[in-house]
């Protein structure tokens, strides 16, 4: 059958640095087609030479049997390709109706948007996704996960050929990826093809009928997802072999043999309005303390409360033995906490700085001295990170905004890191990370917990929190509900003690 | 010469066309004279510019450099004229300087302090000051045109340093010094990331208020500057065409060297060579006879021209 996708001979270099290589692609239709590769591999890259954000060097583009005209993403919709991109292109300050029907709203008249009308086609539309949420707010007071949901859900809603998911998942806890991998499938059933780009080989094996894997803008080939293993992959990716990685062993943070210090941390009674509403987590020197809980049970506000931002309405804490209420941010690294942001593009990068001013933003007090600040010990401190984490930069003055996803998420955690901060609170710190970094960025974490330092891990992926954490604190509506130990900790004990209904008494 | 070398050199490639321009065109255009002028004309709106970058950068806008100008230029000629400026010509000297520019400063204080404490809109924060600051000035001088002599006063804008006008080297001097806080110091670093993505920097640690209250003050501080050097040039204060369409200059300036107007990046020197095209633009116009008022157009499309020029860029 003739391909629905064809690209052949791509090539696209950034000033100079080549980021594709005769890369190629095809994609049957209604086929869903996995694309993977490690940071910096090329995957988005190549998806935006398809959709037109960027123009290609050399190669040819077919679509739908034709040569592609597709010079910009406005054209690329028009042709029926619908895309979700890695760092979601919305408008926060605008509704969530605006958001899902941009472009294509339902009109009256001509001219004047129906916007009865529009609100319901937007409700109709979250709700294939089981999100039943006021369409009216502004997008960007709900969390990331929502975000992502209804970038995918407007992307669904367009009536693709081709439906483009770059990591589409990255913030979404299992239940979102069951009910994602549901429209998935009906999309296929529907003849749509989908192309999706995603760092979790699970996900590949659930969804997927084939696979093309990158490794350094090349493709290395494309394989039936039936015919292979989850090692042959990553062989593929790392261009190893794969006796070679098996050896190697698949190590990740080992949650449950730490020695405990003093407590370093202890929150009783916390709120911050309606969304945390009594938060009660003890943390250790030397341990890594989970967040569980589903979408909107408060993880990120607990984290926000700890740091800060949110001012506390109820309760208090204590860190280092003294009483906290950090009035903002910078009172809070000050007293030695550090704060990694789930939303990378909203909260986390300033794009246009450099990979070294974004690495040292939140340590320049530290870095300063008279107003000036010390370029050369800058320098080496920035140098060191990069080399440890393994950011994949051109150089450290080149701005972050051109560094992989991946990558980008690198440089935001050696932020962090190089305050050294007694408290650590990582939100979703592997967001985006491929395999083989985020091991090592979960073996950074526990050396870094091991050196007496406290860290409170927030993840929507299970398996992240039951291997990596010390202890859970499960949170249910705004209340921490209950708390589970490792060793011993399951993801079906963690499934179970977030999906519990706990009774309250009632607040009056 | 390819597409994207010319548009990141946009103004520099723009600047030596208008040279040439005028050398073949312009009477009397290659003469010492004519760079005097240029210089001495040039100075003022560099130095707003420069400052209007700043602010820029912050992701804000001023519109009361104007303003400013006139109420510090207003403030010199009453301060030095007054019964102890003649008795104590000295201290009444340093006083003229002195007073005026802290007055400068607190409306900049005031500006930031709206912008970031109490959240307005820059536009409509600055808008209070453009609307009132030249009313204020104009009750202090009671709308009369103050002229005096005063040649230790008048140096700033009559003096030379090695044959080129004071004023020149001043506005060189103020930008070697800000390029070095911007590229230097943490100040500079803050102002950047606040202007790149607030909510990034806040949670980073920086002081946002504190930097955004800077970029406003040191904004008035220079206006401050300018507004003297107005009054020193003409040995007059005129309170009613003292900085007056200043805002749209300075704004012209940084944007045409280079100024984001979402903020994120603080061309200083852009600042100048954006000065100095819409200096020599309106030079040109003057000097072949083309009315003020198509001056103005003129300036705005150049501004239309630089803004298309930056959104290319950025892709
Ligand atoms: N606009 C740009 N300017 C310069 N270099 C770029 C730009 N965009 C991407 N690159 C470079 O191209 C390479 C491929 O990046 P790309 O974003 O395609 O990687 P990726 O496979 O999507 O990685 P990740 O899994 O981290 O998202 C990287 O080395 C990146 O630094
Ligand atoms: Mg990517």
């Amino acid at each position: 059958m003739q391909p629905l996708v064809s690209m052949h001979g791509i090539n696209k270099a950034f000033s100079g640095v080549p980021a594709l290589q005769s890369a190629s692609l095809e994609v049957a239709p209604g086929e869903v087609h996995g694309l993977i590769g490690q940071n910096g591999a090329g995957k988005s890259t190549f998806i935006k030479v398809l959709t037109g954000v960027y123009r290609r060097d050399a190669g040819t583009v077919q679509f739908d049997g034709h040569d592609s005209t597709v010079t910009c993403p406005r054209d690329a919709q028009a042709t029926g390709i619908a895309t979700i991109y890695q760092e979601l292109n919305l408008v926060p300050l605008r509704s969530v109706t605006e958001n899902v029907t941009l472009g294509y709203e339902p009109k009256r008249m001509g001219v004047l948007i129906d916007w009865p009308k529009a609100h319901r086609r937007t409700r109709e539309i979250l709700s294939r996704f089981g999100i039943d949420i006021d369409v009216r707010a502004p997008l960007g007071s709900y969390s990331t996960a929502i975000q992502q949901l209804v970038a995918i859900a407007r992307a669904v809603s367009l009536d693709a050929k081709l439906v483009i998911m770059d990591e589409p998942t990255s913030s979404l806890d299992a239940n979102e990826v069951e009910t994602l991998f549901g429209v998935i499938r009906g999309l296929r059933d529907a003849g749509v093809s989908v192309l999706y780009v995603s760092h979790f080989l699970d996900e590949l094996f659930a969804v997927c009928d084939r696979v093309t894997i990158m490794r350094d803008g090349q493709t290395v080939g494309t394989r039936n997802i039936g015919e292979t293993s989850k090692l042959g992959l990553i062989a593929d990716m790392l261009g190893r072999n794969p006796e070679d990685i098996e050896a190697a062993g698949m190590t990740e943070f080992g949650g449950g043999q730490a020695k405990l210090g003093e407590i370093l941390l202890e929150a009783k009674g916390v709120s911050t309005g309606n969304r945390l509403l009594e938060f009660d987590l003890t943390v250790h020197r030397g341990e890594i303390v989970g967040l569980g809980g589903l979408l909107g049970a408060g993880r990120t506000e607990a984290a926000r409360a700890i740091f800060g931002v949110d001012a506390l309405t109820k309760g208090a804490m204590t860190f280092k033995g003294a009483p906290s209420a950090p009035a903002n941010p910078s009172d809070a690294i000050n007293e030695g906490i550090g704060f990694l942001t789930e939303d990378r593009k909203a909260e986390g990068i300033v794009p246009d700085m450099s990979v070294r001013e974004n690495l040292t933003l939140a340590l320049l007090p530290k870095l300063t001295k008279n107003g000036q600040i010390d370029r050369a010990q800058e320098k080496e401190l920035v140098e060191g990170y990069i080399k440890s984490l393994g950011i994949k930069t051109a150089d450290m003055d080149q701005p972050i905004r051109e560094l992989s996803g991946g990558n980008q998420q690198k440089v935001l955690l050696a932020r962090w890191l190089a305050t050294e901060p007694d408290l650590l609170i990582l939100d979703e710190p592997t967001r985006g990370v491929d395999v083989g970094a985020k091991l090592e960025i979960q073996a950074i974490i526990r050396d870094y917990v091991d050196k007496g330092f406290g860290v409170v891990l927030i993840s929507s992926e299970f398996e992240e929190l039951v291997e990596g954490a010390d202890r859970i604190v499960v949170l249910q509506d705004g209340y921490s509900v209950s708390e589970l130990q490792n060793p011993g900790i399951t993801e079906n004990a963690l499934v179970k003690a977030i999906a519990h209904h706990y009774e309250r008494e009632a607040a009056e | 010469m390819n597409a994207q070398t010319l548009r990141q050199n946009g103004g520099v490639v723009a600047l030596i066309a208008i040279l040439l321009f005028n050398a073949a065109f312009t009477p009397n255009f290659l003469q010492l004279q004519t760079l005097f002028v240029n210089i001495s004309q040039v100075a003022t709106i560099a130095i707003v510019a420069m400052g209007m970058t700043l602010v820029i950068a912050t992701g804000g806008i001023d519109l009361s450099v104007g303003a400013i100008m006139a109420l510090s230029g207003a403030m010199a000629p009453l301060i030095f004229q007054s019964e102890f400026g003649t008795a104590y010509p000295a201290l009444g000297l340093t006083a003229a300087f002195v007073f005026p520019l802290i007055v400068a400063c607190m409306c900049g204080l005031f500006n930031g302090a709206l912008i970031s404490v109490l959240r307005v809109q820059p536009i409509i924060a600055t808008l209070i000051l453009f609307i009132s600051g030249r009313g204020i000035a104009q009750v202090l001088t009671n709308g009369n045109l103050q002229t005096f002599k005063n040649p230790a006063f008048s140096y700033l804008g009559t003096g030379k340093v090695l044959g080129l006008p004071f004023q020149g080297w001043l506005a060189l001097a103020i930008a070697v010094v800000l390029f070095w806080v911007v590229k230097r110091t943490s100040f500079g670093r803050y102002l950047l990331a606040v202007g790149g993505n607030e909510k990034a920097a806040q949670l980073s640690g920086g002081p946002v208020k504190t930097v955004k209250i800077g970029a406003y003050v040191i904004c008035a501080f220079l206006s401050g500057i300018a507004g003297l050097i107005v009054v020193a040039i003409n040995s007059a204060s005129d309170a009613a065409r003292n900085g007056n369409l200043m805002e749209l200059d300075a704004i012209a300036a940084a944007v045409v060297g280079g100024a984001l107007l979402q903020g994120g990046r603080a061309p200083i020197f852009g600042a100048i060579l954006g000065a100095i095209i819409i200096q020599l633009v309106k030079y040109t116009l003057l000097a072949n006879g083309v009315e003020d008022e198509v001056a103005l157009i003129a300036k705005a499309f150049i501004i239309v021209l630089a803004v298309y020029v930056q959104q290319a860029r950025k892709e």
